[in-house]
């Protein structure tokens, strides 16, 4: 890697100041932006690690029944502190690579980075989670703007994720072989209101929502109400792993599974 | 009971100790005084014309030492090929120059084009990156059948095309188109070996060393076989003669065939540790490592099998095109040749089998030997098409392959090899037993009761391992004698330091060699310590493939044992003042026939260094002998393989739920390291058959270039180890070695592959998919394109 300056404040306001340098480049649990430094892909000037801010860090039930994940809270901790309140999320926590990225990657810098086949946005988009930042709210239907792009600005940073506790919430994925990132994974999430679907690992536009899904789910919430439901394959990842035919195929059977996994 | 110690027990390996507390010594362990570290600028496009490698602005960067660049290596050696193949005409193969730095041209992703000598590793890749290349992109050439296409754009300009050899093997023509023409059933076969890369755990590293004080050059390097190193690297690259150029194998962490081969890193920082008067040293990152590692498999193949009316094979033809890559690799050439060729009659007496093989030149990595190196290509196109066979003729495909059995042995095979011993119906048996056939029924109905599909499969293999009679495979091209050869020397008190030619990179040698010396003279194994990898302290032997160890090197071993007790038997007959004919020894004691007469082990080796009582008139003091080995004949091991698989018919993803590999390695020295090793093996063929895929894209750039991409076989992909049994108690002692072994490194990963593909086919057909073939990785995406094609 190139040589940067590294800082590691303790507050979100001494961060946001560092990151107000040129070329300054948010620090979180590392997993992607530290294989990138090592090979050469990224040139910051200085790191501003976000793992010394205790208020970014923390699962918290609050009082209308939202869940507020801290976006410096790693993977295992989210594992662990939210199955009692939400286990739909903190299954998919769990499953989230293994034991050593979940003890070191965050939430915040999972959506942050916004990977197509990350498993986080799907649960953020399919539980229709607001992500907080430094600075406002930005409502995950607006915040996911495709592979590696998102709504937040140059210096912002997550400081916590409010996700809304559904009745009854599943996550199934279908490993790719190798990286065992999601080929193709689907969240389903069942509130009072409706069912929401959002399905990562599949799109050349990161996560989406499956509406025709959601429609059918929320009148009949069981995996046979989506049995004749499919997605065009057009837009689909096509690479080594899988054409977008296999994947829109794999839409339809995750969905099924995530419905069948939801509790 | 079993043993609990010499041939046949199965002590803990010693040598896991230091490589499972970090005490090993690896070659990035090793850190000289002065120490320059290089890197190496690889092309990233396949296919290129160098016009210009401008160093100068790079040359002043801050740590750099010196720039080398193809053109500091034109009064030097190119990397030589080992093996010449005569083509079907005649003709030797074409055999283009491969520079330690690339002149002219780069001809893959990853072909080094400069190398940058700097005080650090950082320091040198910073200044690569303001190298300026000028270099002209030229169309890739990635498919082997277009590249064999008139006016296909040539990798090496100076050879006529892309074919490096079209070689033709076994059964004339005309007998074998007669075969097929008078064959009641004919079933053809068209598949892709798919190309794999080893990914040892440990990456390549080198280090050169040159010492002015008296001339001599030193590599320590990540290799199975450092006199082969010695040997290419002194003779044909640099000219440095023996005496002058030591090379160190220490511990290596894997080798699986990659690490062979002579590498142009290996040559570069002894060469360049000469230039700058300093030591050199290169450590392969991961992605260096797919992109410069010597690949593995890449076979096209159409398999022919013909039968009689009453199903028994009469042929078999083969034609193959096998990729060579853009340069040849050290052994490249023989492996789809003369180790694969041989291995086509399988375990079968088919009386007509002919192996057509056109090795063709790619803009992509080198491809050469990995574990099983041509045998596990055999292997799995001849079970694959004996199976389908099966199916179209609705035959058992265990009663077909039984039926085809060769039975009698020494067999000579339509393919020059001869079949010393064996018993195929013996390993099938077992296979049957541990599989529970006749339980397949029910557990197939508990599979579809969960919605899942199940299959069985099961086949067969031989390998020819052992390698090799020196004067029959330099009648066939080899460059080099493939004997091994190991030193003995006792010491005063007792103790033994064997040196052998063999080296270890996770075989356990260092456990199981000594209890063949131990069981030879009765004397306990911890008195007992192997060396190996290092030029200057063992004999010259050829090192490590092809399951050769035990079987070569340890044969010399057994020989140089021998004339240690021959000397120590005289030397005992002197101290008990006997005859020679009457010392017998026996748990480490000399005795007098017949009587209550005995000398110790370590009286006798006392007495060879501390000759006050000893007959020195007859015989010289000390007790160390040397012995080189040469087989007579490769051996032959030869096993049943059968697996079950689930197979999800939503996903297409597919679980070895059931695997049994039923082997036969004639006498097994130490039955825990046996099974280690069928199981490290069976691991790399499931890798092989459900995950790993080395992907070029048409402008010849590597698509899986990393773990991200490429798949690896990880432990939840095998199956669960109650349900997992290695065998090898059928055991047939190879007639023509001392100890009676064959060799079992490489039994896993040729037997397991089919094995596996079988039994997917299998679970299709039982749900009624017409599928025939799926070619490996059988991904999910692929099963389940198959099953929707």
């Amino acid at each position: 890697m190139y040589s940067f300056d590294m800082v590691r404040p303790s507050s979100v306001a001494d961060a946001v100041s560092a990151l107000g340098q040129d070329e300054a480049q948010a620090l979180s649990g590392g997993q992607t932006l530290i294989p990138t430094l090592k090979q050469r892909l990224a040139m910051p000037s200085v790191l501003v690690s976000l793992s010394g801010i205790e208020e970014m860090k923390g699962v918290c039930r609050e009082d209308n029944g939202d869940l507020t994940i801290g976006g410096g809270t790693t993977h295992a901790t989210v594992a662990a502190e939210a199955a009692a309140h939400y286990p739909g999320l903190a299954k998919l926590a769990g499953g989230i690579g293994d034991p050593a990225v979940r003890n070191r990657g965050t939430i915040g810098g999972s959506l942050a980075n916004n990977d197509p086949s990350a498993c986080y946005p799907a649960a953020a988009l399919g539980s229709g989670a607001t992500i907080v930042t430094n600075n406002r709210e930005i409502a995950a239907d607006d915040y996911f703007q495709g592979m590696f792009t998102t709504a937040l600005e140059e210096g912002e940073i997550i400081t916590s994720v409010r996700f809304p506790v559904p009745e009854a919430a599943g996550y199934a994925k279908f490993e790719q072989p190798a990286s065992r990132f999601a080929l193709t994974a689907v969240f389903v999430a069942k509130y009072a209101d409706g069912v929401r679907v959002a399905v990562t690992g599949a799109s050349e536009n990161g996560v989406f929502r499956w509406t025709e899904a959601e429609q059918a789910l929320s009148s009949n919430f069981s995996p046979d109400a989506v049995a004749g439901l499919s997605v065009p394959a057009d837009g689909m990842i096509s690479d080594l792993h899988g054409t977008g035919a296999y994947r829109a195929h794999l839409v339809g059977v995750m969905t099924k599974r995530a419905v069948a996994a939801a509790s | 009971m079993p043993k609990d110690h010499g041939i046949g027990a199965s002590p803990k390996r010693r040598e896991d100790v230091r490589f499972l507390t970090g005490a090993g010594n690896y070659t990035d362990d090793i850190n000289l005084h002065g120490q320059a570290y290089v890197y190496f600028l690889r092309s990233d496009m396949a296919h290129g014309k160098i016009n210009k490698v401008d160093t100068e602005e790079a040359s002043q960067m801050p740590g750099v030492v010196r720039i080398f660049t193809g053109a500091d290596f034109e009064g030097v050696g190119g990397l030589p090929c080992g093996w010449q193949v005569t083509d079907k005409n005649g003709d030797p193969m074409k055999e283009p120059a491969h520079p330690v730095l690339a002149q002219g041209k780069v001809r893959h992703v990853g072909d080094p084009v400069a190398a940058v000598v700097a005080e650090s590793l950082e320091e040198a890749r910073t200044a690569a990156e303001a190298i300026e290349l000028d270099i002209e992109e030229l169309p890739a050439v990635v498919d082997m059948k277009a590249a064999l296409t008139d006016g296909a754009t040539k990798v090496h300009d100076d050879l006529s095309d892309n074919l490096c050899y079209d070689w033709q093997f076994g059964t004339d023509t005309e007998t074998t188109d007669k075969a097929f023409a008078e064959a009641a059933h004919v079933t053809t076969l068209e598949l892709v070996n798919n190309r794999l890369v080893a990914n040892p755990m440990e990456p390549r590293v080198a280090v050169g060393d040159y010492s002015r004080a008296n001339d001599e050059s030193t590599l320590y390097t990540t290799s199975q076989n450092p006199h082969v190193i010695r040997l290419l690297m002194g003779a044909f690259v640099l000219g440095i003669p023996e005496h002058k150029l030591r090379v160190v194998a220490p511990d290596v962490g894997g080798g699986f065939g990659t690490k062979i081969f002579h590498y142009a890193e290996e040559a570069f920082c002894t060469f360049a540790a000469r230039q700058i008067n300093r030591p050199v040293k290169w450590t392969a990152s991961r992605s260096e490592a797919f992109m410069s590692d010597a690949h593995g498999r890449d076979h096209v193949t159409k398999i022919e099998l013909a039968l009689d009316a009453d199903n028994n094979f009469t042929a078999v033809r083969t034609d193959t095109y096998a990729n060579m890559g853009a340069y040849l690799s050290t052994f490249s050439s023989s492996v789809p040749t003369w180790l694969h060729g041989t291995l086509m009659a399988g375990n079968y007496k088919t009386p007509a089998v002919q192996v057509n093989v056109k090795a063709v030149f790619t803009t992509t990595v080198p491809v050469d030997a990995y574990r099983g190196a041509g045998r596990p290509e055999a292997t799995f196109q001849l079970e694959r098409v004996i199976d389908k066979a099966a199916r179209e003729l609705g035959a058992d495909p265990i009663a077909l392959r039984r039926q085809n059995f060769i039975t009698e042995f020494p067999y000579e095979t339509p393919v020059a090899v001869a079949y010393d011993t064996g018993d195929y119906g013996a390993t099938m048996d077992k296979m049957e037993e541990l599989m529970d056939i006749p339980g397949f029924a029910a557990r197939r109905a508990e599979s579809e009761a969960k919605g899942m599909l199940r299959g069985l499969g099961v086949n067969c293999f031989i390998e020819a391992c052992g390698i090799a009679p020196s004067n029959l495979v330099g009648q066939l091209g080899a460059r080099a004698g493939l004997y091994d050869a190991a030193t003995v020397r006792v010491n005063a008190t007792g103790s033994i330091s064997v040196m052998v030619g063999a080296h270890s990179h996770g075989q356990g040698h260092e456990t199981a060699f000594p209890q063949v010396v131990a069981e030879m003279l009765g004397i306990d194994e911890s008195m007992i310590d192997i060396v190996h990898g290092d030029t200057s302290k063992i004999p010259f032997g050829m090192g490590t493939y092809g399951s050769r160890s035990i079987a070569v090197c340890g044969s010399a071993m057994v020989r140089a044992t021998e004339k240690i007790i021959n000397k120590a038997k005289k030397i005992a007959a002197h101290l008990l003042e006997a005859a020679e004919t009457d010392i017998e020894l026996k748990d480490g004691q000399f005795s007098v026939a017949g009587t209550d007469k005995s000398v110790a082990w370590g009286d006798v080796t006392l007495a060879a260094y501390v000759p006050h009582n000893y007959p020195l008139e007859d015989i010289e003091p000390g007790l160390e002998e040397t012995a080189f080995y040469d087989p007579s004949n490769f051996t032959y091991p030869a096993g049943a393989y059968a697996c079950e698989v689930e197979l999800d018919p939503e996903t297409g993803e597919v679980t070895i739920e059931k695997f049994v590999s039923a082997d036969d390695f004639g006498n097994v020295i130490n039955p825990m390291i046996v099974e280690g090793q069928v199981h490290g093996g069976i691991a790399q063929g499931i890798g092989q058959a459900l995950l790993e895929n080395c992907a070029y894209d048409e402008n010849g750039q590597l698509l899986s270039a990393s773990y991200m991409d490429y798949a690896m076989p990880r432990a939840d992909n095998l199956p669960h180890m109650a349900n997992y049994t290695v065998d090898h108690s059928c055991q047939t002692p190879c007639t023509h070695n001392p100890l009676g072994v064959k060799g079992c490194g490489e039994a896993g990963a040729i037997g397991s592959p089919p094995t596996v593909v079988n039994a997917v086919i299998d679970a299709l057909q039982s749900g009624g998919h017409k599928v025939e073939h799926i070619d490996m990785p059988v991904s999910p995406s692929r099963v389940w394109a198959a099953m929707n094609g």
